[in-house]
């Protein structure tokens, strides 16, 4: 098992690795780091100094990959590549582009972003599962094809409708929650209401579907048939076996996105104005903030590879059939 | 002329393709039992008829002409405009632009204006707008009957071009109704239904804003009529980017194994591990940066906003590809150790032979059921990337533009609904037929759906 882990993250690295030179190439050889600072500064009249003042101060002004004028090993140290990328392996994420520590940032906006994230995970889960045993239970009826139905409707809705009508009835017309905001501390309950009401909402189609296919694979087993068989009611066999064995993907299928969970949501925090990583990132992209949105990429690939690896050894933990060796 | 724009060519490239497909597949006994199926499934064959309906709008808006305009005053303008066949159909509603917003079937603006009447008082009214109801000289009173008139009467159009419709059907088709599939009068039905509504539009369009005006005074109807065409392209066009890596690589992997598998399987964890709005948003800076830094190679607007569009499309199948591979290769792992390619392989058939005869074929089906859950994943998905400024081109119509634009509108006193409930409207009727159609072929082609 340990064996395993180390394994596993050696394989990490040349994936991670894999990540950084695929956002240095789209971020310094696809465009130069000159472009990049005529866009910043306005286009055409910006003269050749403030070009460079801008490269110097954020430390852009270094050769890409090779420097011809230092010495040793400074040759390949003392270059962008090396300066901006492969600290990127030690969580030295440097300097935004206007200025202020990335790392502090990330620090003290991951908090709200997890107020949001963990209890919509927790009571979209809830009610996914409810939904979907609710629709086994109720298996070839008018109810199921009725149920299957509103699962197809509110997946066709788009998110942005959740968000901007229930900001809207809810938050304008019922004033039952403020419409957006936050505040810190126990303060931050109201706020994180509404939030976390529409992201279940907004999950509730596709995740219901998801789970009553799982349900139904479980329910077709040789297991589930001979309790019946024995006597036990619908409701015994649905709780007692289906619900408990299903729980192995189900909860598996969790875990991967469980370090993701830091990222928060871009669509639903800038909705809402919540000052997580979600909207963190989203004022970077609209503001053209390169070494925010590249810092972003690296910890987003880097949670994802540590879900994937999680995922594995919750598969040794939950289910004995699988062994990792 | 015919003018061109990249997407409008590879629009065309995906109808040709996809007819080609189905003549093919038609000729085929084990391929024809399957659409059988869906033709039987009265869900399906609405939802197929839904999708193509939009799919022949968005069509009709890929043709385009050098158009000389009809000028109010008579004469045709000077400089020819490219247009598409539907500009030219919706003219009528293309050009009745008025000043500002004005609520669906009104007859006068939505917010009150200083007048000054012909006796020279001034006056603090309601403006009567320059198109719509324009028609009425005593709007207040004649306006409900007149709608209802023009409701009558365009239903009376549509019933009757369904039933030449369904005529010319039985000329060409002598056993249409006789056949024993149960979706084919479902589909019928909702054709009837299309027909209505085509009609309703022609002849409540040029009297009145349907669906309202925006800011600028464009008719919203317009609007998201001319946003079927984005959301197509979207779908669509990230599928043919998408295809051939994630069959060539997927059926790689799995069929020769080893240092291949290895390479590829590596290649698409890096790229599922980084998350894909992040990727796109890096790329589609960077494509900005590349324009604003290349103005040459953009020369009109229109060129700018459809590289855009291309590019969009482009990085999404990129970013898309590695589930379908993923599945592929499984696959492909389970097929190449069944008896017949094993008993092809002793025979001494090659390996791209092996690949193309015994292999490809026995995914098809996973192929298809990707695309069609697909497309509807990313028609939602180009409204929340419009949403951060990082979709389609603010130039272009589309429904995550309408979206955005209007989302502000909320917050104003009285509220302007209408764009924002139009935008939601159409996507939700694309995504729900499509993911409809989806589900019916899952269950076609799936075999393990077969009970």
């Amino acid at each position: 098992m340990i064996n395993y882990i180390i394994r596993r993250l050696f394989y990490v690295v040349p994936v991670l690795l894999g990540v950084n030179i695929l956002t240095f190439v789209l971020f310094f050889v696809v465009n130069t780091p000159d472009d990049m600072a005529r866009m910043q500064l306005g286009d055409k009249h910006v003269t050749q100094e403030a070009v460079d003042n801008w490269k110097q101060q954020r430390g852009y002004h270094l050769p890409l990959l090779w420097n011809e004028q230092e010495e040793g090993l400074q040759k390949a140290s003392n270059t962008i590549f090396f300066k901006k990328s492969v600290g990127l392996f030690v969580f030295d994420l440097g300097i935004s582009d206007n200025g202020r520590d990335i790392v502090a940032d990330i620090t003290q906006r991951m908090w709200p972003s997890l107020a949001i994230a963990i209890p919509s995970l927790i009571f979209g889960v809830l009610a996914n599962i409810t939904f979907a045993l609710l629709l086994i239970f109720y298996r070839s009826s008018v109810l199921e094809f009725a149920g299957l139905f509103l699962c197809i409707t509110l997946m066709s809705i788009s998110g942005l409708f959740y968000i901007i009508a229930g900001q809207y009835f809810i938050g304008k017309l019922l004033a039952l929650t403020p419409i957006s905001g936050y505040a810190p501390g126990i303060d931050a309950f109201k706020f994180i209401l509404l939030p976390v009401f529409i992201g279940v909402v907004g999950g509730l189609g596709s995740g219901a579907r998801w789970y009553r296919t799982l349900f139904l694979e479980e329910a077709a087993k040789d297991y589930v048939r001979t309790a019946k068989a024995k006597g036990l009611s619908d409701l015994q066999v649905l709780f007692r076996h289906v619900l408990k064995n299903t729980m192995i993907p189900i909860l598996t299928g969790i875990v991967v996105i469980l370090p993701l969970l830091f990222m928060g949501s871009l669509i639903t925090e800038s909705f809402f104005g919540i000052p997580g990583l979600g909207s963190y990132t989203i004022d970077a992209i609209s503001s053209q903030d390169f070494a925010i949105v590249r810092s972003m990429v690296f910890l987003g690939s880097f949670l994802y590879i540590i879900g994937l690896l999680m995922t594995d050894i919750s598969y040794t933990l939950v289910d004995p059939r699988v062994r990792l060796d | 002329m015919l003018t061109l724009l990249w997407t409008d060519i590879a629009i065309f490239g995906l109808v040709i393709g996809a007819v080609v497909a189905v003549w093919r597949s038609s000729k085929k006994e084990h391929l024809r039992r399957p659409w059988a199926k869906i033709f039987n499934n009265r869900m399906g064959v609405v939802s197929l008829t839904i999708v193509l309906f939009f799919l022949l709008v968005g069509v009709l808006d890929s043709v385009r002409l050098q158009h000389y305009e009809k000028l109010p005053d008579g004469d045709y303008s000077e400089h020819a405009k490219a247009l598409s066949v539907l500009d030219i159909i919706l003219t009528p509603i293309r050009l009745q632009v008025e000043k500002t917003y004005s609520e669906p079937f009104a007859h006068t603006a939505y917010a009150k204006e200083m007048n000054v009447d012909e006796a020279g008082v001034t006056q603090w009214l309601y403006p009567r707008l320059l198109y719509g109801g324009a028609h009425l000289n005593n709007p207040k009173s004649d306006k409900q009957a007149d709608i209802l008139l023009k409701i009558g009467k365009g239903l009376a159009h549509g019933l009757l071009a369904w039933l030449g419709f369904i005529f010319l059907l039985r000329l060409t088709k002598r056993n249409l109704f006789k056949t024993k599939l149960k979706g084919v009068n479902s589909g019928l039905l909702t054709l009837l239904v299309i027909f209505c509504v085509v009609g309703m539009i022609a002849s409540l369009g040029s009297f009145y804003h349907i669906l309202g005006t925006d800011k600028v005074g464009e008719d919203v109807l317009y609007q998201a009529i001319k946003s079927i065409r984005t959301g197509l392209v979207i779908g669509g066009l990230t599928t043919i980017v998408m295809l051939p890596i994630a069959i060539g690589l997927g059926l790689m992997a799995g069929f020769f194994r080893g240092w291949v598998d290895d390479v590829i399987q590596y290649l698409y964890t890096t790229l599922s591990s980084i998350p894909g709005v992040l990727l796109i948003a890096a790329a589609i800076l960077m494509a900005q940066v590349y324009m604003a830094n290349n103005p040459a190679l953009f020369t009109t607007l229109e060129d700018r906003a459809d590289m855009r569009l291309l590019l969009l499309c482009f990085i999404l199948g990129i970013t898309s590809w590695t589930g379908l591979c993923r599945l592929l290769r499984a696959e492909t792992l389970k097929i190449r150790e069944m008896d017949y390619v094993v008993a092809a392989c002793a025979l001494g058939v090659g390996r791209f032979q092996l690949l193309k005869r015994h292999v490809l074929p026995n995914v098809m089906h996973l192929v298809m059921i990707t695309i069609v859950l697909d497309f509807s994943g990313l028609v939602l998905a180009e409204a929340v990337l419009s949403y951060i400024n990082i979709g389609v081109d603010p130039s272009t119509y589309s429904w995550g533009n309408m979206i955005n634009t209007s989302r502000l509108e909320m917050a104003r006193e009285p509220i302007v609904w209408w764009s924002l409930t139009a935008a939601f409207v159409f996507m939700f009727t694309l995504v729900l037929a499509a993911n409809l159609f989806a589900d019916a072929v899952r269950d076609a082609f799936d075999p393990r759906y077969i009970e």
